[in-house]
């Protein structure tokens, strides 16, 4: 393609992304860098059913006037990035003076909130991943063979989970999973333990917010996996049948080697997705033992205050270079690949 | 026809009550939009709201449990989503912090003849909010299942949790008690409750500087894990209304929730057995203090700064009517403790005025609180899972209120 058709092209989709994610991020990074201005505050009398007495109040007209003068707030710089709610420099430099050994320091490190969310973050990109891939694969390869009047139903089935929208899907399987619903009385039956419940501890919550993970992530590897596997040669699989290989080693050395760039492409968005897990977080109400990147985010512009713009932009940053991080090896690898194609 | 007959019947109503005033009623231009939480005071009210506004009115209610997480964004954008906004005492102060809600003295001249003094929210000699009922959390206990154990009323939480270990032994319920632990503002508000209860300040007098990781922090930290160990293993998941749906399936035997339930709990649904055997207590003091463990709230209205005078003016007017209706506090008496003029309690007002006259404190209306509150909201988690120390819970929350403090600029 000649480089002015190709730019024609390309101009739609790069002017929509530059306006739509270019500038926003741009403008939260501004925002990151400064904090509210100062609140003024003063005494004044407060009555309400249960009598007077004199309260502390913001002094509206005084800290109106000064978020006038200021109206994106006090520049602060990095300082956001490096407190205690982001990536805490000073509380681990102190960890790492006064904690007597590595697992003491990995306990202090991880009860701070950012790294707290990072490591589920981590865990649940990392857990979610290769499941979703394998999966995907087997359901692809199974729903290939079976006969053309089923493979409608069998499709839609298969996509179902991808359908239904996340927060519900995870507010369906929350009330399943109750104690007292259909799964979680059935897995207490199984274990014979009225006490078990699959929301009371952390490791449980992690695996149940996993597996769900899994359950909505498995479809769109499928999708993928499934057009992909129509575009497999014929030629090589009959050849290869004549002499007489069995259907695991012409899956092994002609479908998988065939498939192997669609699976990078699948591992690329699922890690990226997955990075910004919220829904199922709020859906399953296990804000308090699973935090994610993107949870904190959204604690900051939905608490029950004011909007911390300041954090939530650092938060939002830190989840850009999070995500670069962990896509620059695949990147390289296509990179490399794309290189010796040519 | 019948609209027809219940406007008409209104106007004559509203008329005879409100002569000498401007009659609130029958709002005909400006539109009314409202935001508010979720439980059956609530609706009542609002049915009350929106046939004050009369069926010409243009009028919206949005009920949600999270409204205080939606309140700030919605109220800020100008114009405002929402022309009004129900309000209690903790919530009104992040509104006031951003001068999102207007002083009402004008509308209260010229509509508010009806209202009582105590009704009005006075901050700085302005009128902010009308208050129209009060609120707080006491106990709850199922008569029959105390009666066959031989287990008096518990006074203290000390007691409370004696009776549910009783309870639990005699195999009667494998988790008798509940409280609204869910992570979040509810279990922020019980360790409000239960420091207070201690005798606690959350702040060093006059300033934003938080100061909860004490002894009595600590004391009123180990009560709550306590109460935990005797509470379906779900706690951490379940809100106020879901402890409501556990008392009302019969699993629970003690709780400590929201007065105002008995707008459900008390009503002709669900297990009529259950509620002829349920009774209110006065909220139990702890650790030998003379003060109940629970706040004071009262719950009112305010109205958007970021709207149309028009909107603000039929915002108000439906919302007072409502506020000033003596038929709908007698017709509901035992739905909560109404501050209307003219209204006669019902027999379950009785745990709320005891919390009053025992020195309970009001939940505490300051700016910063809500900072307060949020760390509490996720900081305690791990304590109560048994991952974590008192003390350790209690710095991560002054920690992570001093950083948003800061960012906030309140130190």
């Amino acid at each position: 393609m000649p480089h002015r058709t190709f730019f024609w092209f390309f101009f739609p989709s790069g002017l929509a992304m530059l306006l739509f994610i270019g500038l926003p991020i741009i403008s939260s990074f501004f925002q990151s860098l400064h904090i509210e201005p100062e609140q003024i505050l003063m005494e004044v009398e407060k009555c309400d059913p249960f009598g007077c007495k004199t309260e502390t109040k913001v002094d509206i007209e005084a800290t109106t006037k000064l978020q006038e003068e200021q109206p994106l707030g006090r520049f602060n710089g990095l300082g956001t990035y490096g407190d205690r709610n982001h990536l805490a420099f000073d509380e681990i430099k102190e960890a790492w003076t006064n904690s007597s050994s590595i697992a003491e320091f990995t306990d202090i490190l991880l009860n701070l909130p950012f790294y707290k969310a990072l490591l589920f973050t981590l865990t649940f990109c990392f857990a979610v991943t290769p499941p979703v891939v394998v999966l995907g694969f087997i359901v692809a390869l199974s729903v290939n063979t079976i006969t053309k009047s089923l493979k409608g139903p069998t499709i839609f089935g298969v996509i179902l989970p991808m359908i239904v929208t996340p927060l519900i899907g995870s507010l369906v399987l929350f009330w399943m999973i109750d104690a007292k619903g259909i799964l979680g009385s059935f897995i207490q039956y199984l274990f014979d333990d009225p006490n078990l419940s699959l929301k009371s501890s952390s490791q449980l919550t992690w695996i149940t917010l996993i597996i769900y993970g899994i359950w909505h992530n498995t479809p769109f590897a499928f999708v993928v996996f499934y057009a992909a596997l129509q575009t497999v040669p014929q030629d090589p699989l009959e050849a290869a049948i004549i002499d007489g290989a069995s259907r695991y080693e012409r899956v092994r050395h002609i479908v998988i080697p065939h498939l192997y760039p669609v699976a990078t492409f699948i591992i690329l968005i699922c890690l990226m997705d997955n990075f910004r897990v919220l829904e199922p977080i709020i859906g399953f109400a296990a804000e308090g033992v699973a935090q994610s990147l993107s949870w904190m985010i959204y604690n900051d512009l939905r608490s029950e205050n004011k909007m911390l713009f300041g954090s939530a932009g650092a938060t939002s940053m830190l989840t850009i270079i999070g995500v670069a991080i962990l896509l620059t090896p695949v990147l390289i690898r296509t990179w490399r690949e794309f290189r010796t194609e040519r | 026809m019948k609209k027809l007959l219940i406007a008409l019947l209104f106007t004559f109503v509203s008329t005879s009550a409100y002569a000498g005033g401007h009659s609130p009623c029958g709002v005909t231009d400006g539109s009314i939009k409202i935001l508010a939480n979720e439980f059956t005071t609530y609706r009542i009210f609002m049915d009350e709201v929106k046939s004050c506004a009369g069926p010409d009115a243009d009028f919206s209610v949005t009920h949600s449990v999270d409204h205080n997480k939606l309140q700030v964004a919605a109220l800020s954008a100008n114009p405002a989503e929402f022309s009004a906004k129900l309000v209690t005492n903790g919530s009104i102060t992040t509104l006031m912090n951003d001068n999102l809600i207007r002083p009402l003295d004008d509308l209260v001249a010229k509509y508010g003849s009806a209202l009582q003094d105590n009704q009005k929210i006075v901050i700085d000699g302005k009128i902010y909010a009308i208050a129209f009922m009060a609120n707080a959390q006491h106990l709850w206990y199922r008569e029959s299942i105390l009666n066959d154990l031989g287990i008096a009323v518990p006074s203290t939480y000390e007691e409370v949790i004696a009776a549910a270990e009783k309870i639990k032994a005699s195999g009667k319920m494998a988790n008798p008690y509940a409280g609204a632990f869910k992570s979040g503002w509810n279990l922020g508000q019980e360790f409000v409750n239960m420091y207070l209860g201690h005798g606690g300040d959350f702040f060093k007098a006059g300033t934003a500087e938080v100061s909860v990781n004490n002894a009595k922090g600590v004391a009123a930290l180990n009560m709550l894990k306590r109460l935990t160990e005797v509470s379906n293993p779900d706690f951490l998941t379940q809100d106020t209304n879901a402890v409501k749906e556990e008392w009302e399936s019969g699993n629970v035997a003690l709780m400590h929730v929201w007065n105002s339930g008995a707008a459900s709990l008390l009503d002709d649904e669900g297990d009529q057995a259950i509620k002829a055997d349920t009774r209110l207590a006065n909220s139990p003091t702890v650790g030998g203090g003379s003060k109940p463990a629970t706040t004071l709230w009262w719950d009112g209205f305010g109205i958007a700064t970021n709207t149309s005078d028009a909107n603000a003016e039929a915002s108000f007017r439906a919302l007072l009517g409502a506020a000033t209706s003596t038929e709908m506090a007698n017709a509901n008496p035992n739905a909560t403790i109404w501050l209307i003029d003219g209204y006669s309690p019902g027999d379950t007002a009785g745990p709320v005025v005891d919390a009053a006259n025992r020195g309970a404190t009001p939940y505490p209306s300051l700016p910063y609180m809500s900072l307060l509150h949020g760390a509490l909201s996720t900081e305690l988690v791990e304590f109560l899972q048994g991952n974590e120390s008192a003390e350790k819970a209690l710095a991560d929350v002054e920690a992570a209120y001093v950083a948003k403090a800061t960012e906030q600029g309140f130190l």
